[in-house]
Parts: structure tokens; C-alpha cells; sequence
């Protein structure tokens, strides 16, 4: 069921319809078999894999509050009996042994995600390095099924059991309420990913229908139906010529390949992301944002702060940061700057942690090498911005731009274009097909690609371009107002009564008119389904 | 005080909704194909429903049934009130639905199946499931029609909801998309399309083997639906296989179709058999080299099966009743001035182009 099929909405209208009309107090198991019904449907055997990780993940969690309880208990128990050394001591080995019972859990579940996910990966490359070494044995693929949206609920339930364990969160004692968590269906295919602490709260809460809430939720809902439906699809057979015929388009075609990507992706993943947290706000929960108009970036920093936030905020909370001060990265560093000096030393133990998380956020976005030299692209630029930033401060200061309109201008398409860039390697088949066709944008340049003529060749009519750039407009006009004046659901709401309905009615017949669905258009999955 | 803040409370949310709604089936409306200056044959399942006088018979089935048979020739000639439910390609359980359809409306003494759909077991083009299905009234043979025609890539909310279909016009908009949006004009003359354009028969491939001549299980259950229809409301129901040249009907499945009407004792006509007795020349009565009889071709058809109507069934000469009479003035008339136009296209352009 994609969230663009008529039996998902249907299935929408069921769930929401029940939610508000059984008693209050049946709302969230109500949401937690919906969840499987959901699940279920997509296919049984992802039933299997879920629960799994929920199972799991819920009896060490039990065990991780244990073995706290009993350590307050036994601390409290023997107050000003036991030595401060014994106190420590005692301490050490309880966190010896939830230390072992997170890796426990740990291992489990990212073990059937790395199974499942980079199994035949790793037969690949294995099968590559024998070929390398003229070996006749070659190892054989195996068929394994791979759950919808396991890149998603295994991150966000490992996100979990490692706040338990810290002792941020407390583990949930109702093993029905941790599976909804896990399982909650909007945000199962593809985030954001959620921390237990932010969603809990408002999703086993009671909720009321209330008609403003409700209104919200919808309008947001028919935003992503909008930028999925009407933009990232209707440009999708545009990218698809363009990076699937590398042979014929070449120079100028894959730079608009390239931003005709940028759009598509923008549109695709920031609309499936509305559409998740409309659908909980409709029934009273709050999911977290998961963009803040990241196209607006001045620099990649910013960059990866505004876009898929719930990705970067936990590969920076449970890797970078337990990475950074881990014993043996300490070591390294207090090595580093002994033997290196203080400027160049201080930086290993960045730099490497930081290559950790890019690598890390590559392969969690696909089991290829293409996503795995993105990630470490992302890394690299990052890596020569930091070097670079004495300079651009020095550069700012001597020449006073930063605070000039048109400077920042420049940074934010200076941004666009070097993250669409490093996106191409989402786009082409393979690592050196990448690096070739980035080449091959300049070495081959000319402007013929950007011809009426061309444009028309790529699958689109005219009618479809400039459909897509009033949509473009649109969408640049209600990021620069939420930028400025904030929520553009505030204003309609503070605005005269009669706005609220004719922007949600134009909305509606907008998506219906103009949506590339049904026959004749290959509705595609959301990009982020795959991850 | 209160009870007028909540009437008004509610009543907007629902004025908005009947607003939407109309929106929705103004743009509808626009939106699905008229099928007015091309394509005709997509406009005529629904120009039935016009009909404001009964039929004592009805034909159903594919494009031999609406090019090969002319009803206004039947009324002229024999005074017989006839009407052809049939569209492009129209599978057999789509011709059994539309015979649903019309016994809503009317009870005919006979109807009239042409058999080529018989060799189509599947669904087979989601364009020409929409030629018979979009003009059908919404009832439950409409819903049956869509439930047995659907291909895989279709589905039954883009049937109820045809804006969900056609949405994708928008940008194919033509001014006859605004002209006819409420109002369409005849194009057939009760259910015939009418073609007087020549084209000589030419060559055909070979007949391909078949691996396997056996009339396919669906096609057969709605053939005997058909009947046992026909049965219940008291209709004769008549097998025909209209003169063709292409595409081949095969010996084996003829067979099949005569073994079933002798079972039931209904009468079948292979017309490809009976060429010279009709007076069927491939060279001059054919529109397209072989496969649908032009207007000569479906009037001398016609006429011969007209022949046989009249004395082999207890059928009405409404030519001498006068609100037939009139009625059936009207669309004479038309369909001469058709005719007519055809024929002084065809004299200043060499061909037919608006018809």
C-alpha cells in the first residue's frame, strides 16, 4: 500500500473514522493493530521482522531497568555502609552488564537488518575480489526479503534501547505500547525517526476531535499529496531519461538531470514526510519535523540540519558522539596531539568520527557503493568547509558581504548546486559512471541541452513544464513566507474564514487534476521507501 | 444563541463539501473525452438513453454488429424497431451487461449476438473497455461490466469517479471539450455507424495456428448468461457472425457455436457463409479492405436479415404508427442528411474526415 494508492486512503479514512468514534481509552491499541493490519497487508513475512525487533527490544529494555532499579535499590539499601570505591565498583558492574545487554540487542537487530540488507552486498564485492584474484569460484546471490521500512524501525527502536540504557528514557513497561511505538504506520515507511520521549507522550495520549487540529493535519496531508503527486512525479520520466541513457544525455542534460533530480527528490521525500505528519496530526500526535526548508542552506552544515533532521540528529547522538568519547578515541586523540601538535592532532579524532557517521549514513541509504562514496563525499566537503572556515571568516570580514541580500543568495544556490552534485550519486549506476558523467557535465558542456527542443525530448510536454514551474513557484512561495512570518497554516487560519476552505479546496482539486497518477503514468514509490 | 453558532458551525463545512462536489463533476464533465469529431464510436453506448421509443429488437456485440447492420434500413424496408448496444471491441460479457442494461428499459421480442467476441476470453484494452463501459448508466450491470473487464492496471474507483481516469487531459483540452460538455451530438443512427466510403479488399495474412480452438470458459458462461437472460424475460435470442474478412473466424470455433445453438435450439447465422446469398461484393461493400461493411454493404445486410426478422418472428410494422412514424421521420431524415454529407466529403476530399 504506498501512500498514494486509492486502498491506502481508504484505509485512512477507516483508521481515522474509528479512531475518534471508539472509546478514548481504545485509541492507541486501536492505532497499534492498524499498524499491523498495515504491515500485514504490505506483506505477511515483514510481520515477522518487525516483531522481532519489538520482542527483543523489549525485554532487554526490561532487563536494562532491572538491573537500575535493583543498582538504586541496592545503593539505597547500603547508604553509608559501603565505601565510595565499593560504591564505584559496584556501579562499574552494573554498567558492565547492561553494557553487555544493549550489545546483546544491538547486535540482534542490526544483525538481521545487516542480513537482510547488505547480505548480497557483501557476496558482490566477495564475488569481486575473487574475480580480481582470476578465482573460478564465485559465491552465489541468495533471495532474501527485505521488510518495508526496516532502515527506519530498526534505527529508531536501537535509537531507543540506547536511551534506556543512558538512563534518558525510561523503558516502557507495556510491551503493546513499545510495538506501536515501533510500528506506528505513518511513520513506518519512512520516518522520520522518531525518540521515544518526543512521541510517546502525545501518541498513548487521549485524544478529542478538534476540528483546528484536524484541519491542520489534512491541509498537510494535501501539501505532500502535492509535491509528490503533482511535482516529483510528474518530473520523474525527465530524471529517468536523462540518468538512464548516460550514452545519449550528456554535458548540459545531466546538469538539469541533476537539478531536475534536486527537485524530484525535495518534493518526493519532504512531501512523503507531510503526508506522515499530517496523518498524525489528524489524530492529535505531534511526529517530529524531519526538514526546515533545507534548499535555503547557506553552507552544508546548515545543510544537513535542516534536511532529513531525525537522520542527522541520531547518527550525531549514537554514533558521533559515543564515538568521539570512547576510551580508545580518546587515547588516539591525547596520541594524535603529542605526536602531530595541537592543531592538526585535535582533529584526528574528529575527522575519523565523523568519517564513521558518514560512512555509517551511506550504507544505512542503500546496500551499494554508490550510497557509500556519497556519504563519504558529504564528508569530504564538510571536512574542507571546516578547513576552509578561517578563510571564509577572513573573506567576510575584509570584504563585509555576508550581511548583503544577493551574498546570501549566492550561498544558498552555491549549497543547492553542490549537494545536487554530490546527490548524482543517487542518480547514475555506478561509482565511476558518477564521477564520469560529472566530468563529462563540463568537459562536454553546451547549451543545447537547454533548448525548447531538448526539454521536450525528455517525456514532458510543455504543458507539463510549465505546470512544473508554477508548482515551483508555489512551493518557493510558501517556504520563503514560513521562513519569514513562520506557519502558512497560521496565516490561512488567521486570514477571513473563506480562505481556509478555498485554499484547502484548491488544494484537493489541484492534486486531482494535476497529480501524475492513474493510467498512463508509472506512479512511482517514494525514494525513501528503499531505504 | 448557542444552537445558531453550531447550525452555522456545521452548515459551512457542509456548504463547502456541495461545492466541492460540484467543482468536482463540473471538471469531470470537461474532462472525460466527447468523442464528437474522433473516435464516434466512444459516444454511442451512452446516446441510447436518449431513445424515447421501445425496440423490438436489440443487437449486441463489437464493431459487426454496429457497422454491418442498419436499423434505419430495417424500418424502412420492414417497419422493424431495432437498436444496436454495441462499441469497439465490446467483449461478451460487456454485450451481456449492456442486454441487462436495456432490459431496465425495455423488453424486446429479439436479440441479436454477434459471436466474433467469442474468441476473447480476457480482458484485452483498458481504451476500449472505457468505449463501452464510461457511456453505461450507473447500475449494478454497469458495476458487473467494469468487475469482468477491468485489466490488471485498472481499477473500479476510476469507473465511478472517471475524473480519477481522465484527470490527465488537462492539458489536451480542446474547445469541443467545453462545447460538449453537457450536450453531445448524434453520431449513430440507433447504435450504427454510419461509413459509404469504398475500399476494395486486399490482402490478409494467413490464419496463424492455434494451439488450442477451444472457445474460452468465460466467453462461454456469458453466452449461456445471455440465453438463460433472454429465457427469463420470454426474448428470442438470435447468433450471428457478421461477413468478415478479417479478423479469421475459424471452422473450429464455428463449430463450437453451432453445437451450442442446436443444444439450445437457437438460430445461428454465419454470414461469412453466405455471401452471395446476401450479395455481399468484399470489393465494393467493405469500408476498410475487408473488415466492416460500408453502408452499401450494411444495407444489403440489412435487408436480408430484415427479410428473415419479419417471418420468422411475430414483429411489429410500426410504420403505421403514428408516434413511431414520427419519431422515426426524424431520424431518417438524419440519417440520410449523413448520407448525404458523407458522400460530398467524399467527392471534394477523396475520403471521409469528419465522420
Amino acid at each position: 500500500m504506498l501512500f498514494t494508492d486509492y486502498s491506502f486512503i481508504g484505509f485512512l479514512a477507516v483508521v481515522f473514522l474509528l479512531y475518534y468514534t471508539l472509546p478514548k481509552k481504545w485509541q492507541w491499541p486501536f492505532l497499534l493493530v492498524a499498524s499491523y493490519v498495515f504491515y500485514f497487508i504490505a506483506s505477511p513475512s515483514y510481520v515477522v521482522f518487525i516483531l522481532a525487533t519489538t520482542i527483543s527490544t523489549y525485554l532487554v529494555s526490561l532487563k536494562l531497568d532491572q538491573l537500575e532499579t535493583r543498582q538504586k535499590e541496592y545503593l539505597k539499601a547500603h547508604k553509608g555502609e559501603i565505601s565510595r570505591e565499593e560504591k564505584k565498583e559496584y556501579k562499574a558492574g552494573v554498567r558492565a552488564r547492561k553494557w553487555k545487554w544493549l550489545l546483546l540487542c544491538l547486535f540482534f537487530n542490526l544483525g538481521i537488518l545487516a542480513v537482510l540488507k547488505y547480505t548480497n552486498f557483501t557476496i558482490a564485492n566477495i564475488n569481486g575480489i575473487l574475480e580480481a584474484f582470476h578465482s573460478d569460484g564465485t559465491l552465489s546471490f541468495v533471495d532474501l526479503v527485505l521488510p518495508m521500512g526496516i532502515s527506519f524501525y530498526t534505527f529508531q527502536t536501537m535509537g531507543y534501547i540506547i536511551d534506556v540504557y543512558r538512563g534518558t528514557s525510561s523503558a516502557e513497561k507495556n510491551p503493546f505500547k513499545l510495538a506501536l511505538f515501533v510500528s506506528f504506520f505513518p511513520q513506518l515507511v519512512q520516518g522520520p525517526i522518531s525518540r521515544f520521549n518526543d512521541l510517546a507522550k502525545s501518541l498513548f495520549e487521549i485524544h478529542y476531535f478538534d476540528p483546528k487540529v484536524v484541519s491542520y493535519g489534512l491541509y498537510r496531508i494535501m501539501w505532500g499529496y502535492f509535491k509528490k503527486m503533482v511535482v516529483a512525479d510528474r518530473i520523474l520520466p525527465a530524471v529517468n531519461t536523462i540518468i538512464q541513457n548516460p550514452d545519449t544525455y550528456q554535458g548540459g542534460f545531466v546538469f538539469v538531470g541533476m537539478m531536475f533530480y534536486a527537485f524530484e527528490l525535495y518534493a518526493d521525500f519532504t512531501g512523503g514526510i507531510d503526508i506522515t505528519i499530517g496523518i498524525a496530526q489528524t489524530m492529535g500526535i505531534t511526529v517530529t519535523e524531519n526538514f526546515r526548508r533545507p534548499y535555503f542552506s547557506k553552507n552544508i552544515k546548515e545543510y544537513w540540519k535542516r534536511w532529513h533532521i531525525t537522520m542527522g540528529t541520531w547518527f550525531t547522538d549514537y554514533i558521533f558522539y559515543p564515538i568521539s568519547v570512547c576510551k580508545p578515541m580518546l587515547k588516539l586523540s591525547k596520541f594524535s596531539r603529542s605526536r602531530l601538535g595541537e592543531q592538526i592532532g585535535k582533529r584526528v579524532p574528529v575527522y575519523l568520527s565523523s568519517f564513521v557517521v558518514w560512512f555509517t549514513t551511506g550504507i544505512w541509504h542503500g546496500a551499494s557503493w554508490n550510497f557509500i562514496v556519497w556519504g563519504l563525499m558529504n564528508f569530504v566537503v564538510i571536512m574542507i568547509s571546516e578547513e576552509f572556515e578561517p578563510l571564509y571568516r577572513k573573506f567576510h570580514a575584509r570584504f563585509h558581504v555576508k550581511d548583503k541580500a544577493w551574498y546570501g543568495v549566492f550561498e544558498i544556490v552555491r549549497t543547492v548546486l553542490l549537494m545536487s552534485a554530490i546527490r548524482m550519486f543517487d542518480c547514475y549506476r555506478d561509482v565511476p559512471l558518477t564521477f564520469k558523467m560529472f566530468g563529462n557535465m563540463f568537459t562536454n558542456f553546451d547549451l543545447s541541452a537547454f533548448t525548447a527542443e531538448a526539454f521536450l525530448g525528455l517525456g514532458l510536454s510543455a504543458a507539463d513544464y510549465v505546470l512544473l514551474l508554477i508548482c515551483l513557484i508555489v512551493i518557493l512561495a510558501v517556504s520563503i513566507t514560513e521562513e519569514r512570518k513562520g506557519s502558512v497554516r497560521d496565516l490561512i487560519f488567521r486570514a477571513p474564514a473563506a480562505w481556509k476552505y478555498v485554499a484547502f479546496g484548491g488544494l484537493v482539486l489541484v492534486v486531482i487534476v494535476f497529480g501524475a497518477y492513474g493510467i498512463g503514468y508509472d506512479q512511482s514509490q517514494f525514494i525513501y521507501n528503499q531505504f | 444563541m448557542k444552537r445558531k453558532i453550531n447550525v452555522k458551525r456545521a452548515a459551512v463545512p457542509a456548504v463547502f463539501l456541495v461545492i466541492m462536489l460540484v467543482l468536482l463533476y463540473l471538471l469531470q464533465r470537461l474532462l472525460m473525452p466527447k468523442y464528437m469529431s474522433d473516435i464516434p464510436e466512444g459516444a454511442m453506448v451512452e446516446e441510447y438513453y436518449r431513445e424515447t421509443t421501445d425496440h423490438e429488437v436489440i443487437f449486441v456485440g463489437d464493431c459487426e454488429v454496429y457497422e454491418n447492420f442498419s436499423p434505419i434500413k430495417f424500418y424502412e424496408d420492414y417497419g422493424i424497431t431495432s437498436y444496436i448496444r454495441g462499441s469497439a471491441q465490446q467483449l461478451t460479457w460487456q454485450s451481456y451487461y449492456l442486454l441487462e442494461d436495456t432490459l431496465r428499459y425495455e423488453t424486446p421480442k429479439v436479440v441479436v449476438f454477434n459471436v466474433l467476441a467469442m474468441k476473447y476470453n480476457e480482458p484485452q484494452s483498458e481504451a476500449y473497455n472505457r468505449m463501452t463501459i464510461d457511456g453505461m448508466k450507473m447500475s449494478s450491470s454497469k458495476i458487473g461490466a467494469i468487475q469482468a473487464s477491468m485489466t490488471e492496471e485498472e481499477h473500479m474507483l476510476d469507473y465511478i469517479f472517471p475524473i480519477l481516469r481522465y484527470h490527465s487531459r488537462w492539458s489536451d483540452l480542446s474547445s469541443e471539450d467545453f462545447e460538449y460538455m453537457f450536450h453531445k451530438d448524434k453520431v449513430s443512427h440507433n447504435g450504427y455507424y454510419m461509413r459509404v466510403d469504398t475500399r476494395p479488399v486486399d490482402d490478409f495474412p494467413e490464419p496463424e495456428k492455434l494451439s488450442d480452438y477451444t472457445l474460452g470458459d468465460k466467453a462461454m458462461e456469458y453466452l449461456d448468461k445471455m440465453r438463460v437472460l433472454c429465457e427469463e424475460n420470454g426474448i428470442e435470442l438470435v447468433l450471428v457472425k457478421s461477413p468478415s474478412l478479417y479478423p479469421h473466424w475459424y471452422d473450429e470455433w464455428d463449430e463450437q457455436i453451432v453445437e451450442y445453438a442446436d443444444k439450445y435450439g437457437l438460430d445461428y447465422f454465419n454470414y461469412e457463409k453466405l455471401t452471395d446469398e446476401v450479395g455481399i461484393d468484399y470489393n465494393t461493400d467493405t469500408y476498410d479492405a475487408g473488415l466492416h461493411l460500408n453502408l452499401s454493404g450494411a444495407e444489403k445486410l440489412s435487408e436480408y436479415f430484415g427479410k428473415y426478422l419479419t417471418e420468422t418472428y411475430d414483429l411489429t410494422d410500426y410504420r403505421e404508427d403514428p408516434e413511431y412514424a414520427a419519431v422515426y421521420q426524424e431520424k431518417i431524415e438524419f440519417y440520410h442528411e449523413m448520407e448525404e454529407a458523407q458522400y460530398e466529403e467524399l467527392e471534394e476530399y477523396g475520403e471521409i474526415i469528419s465522420y
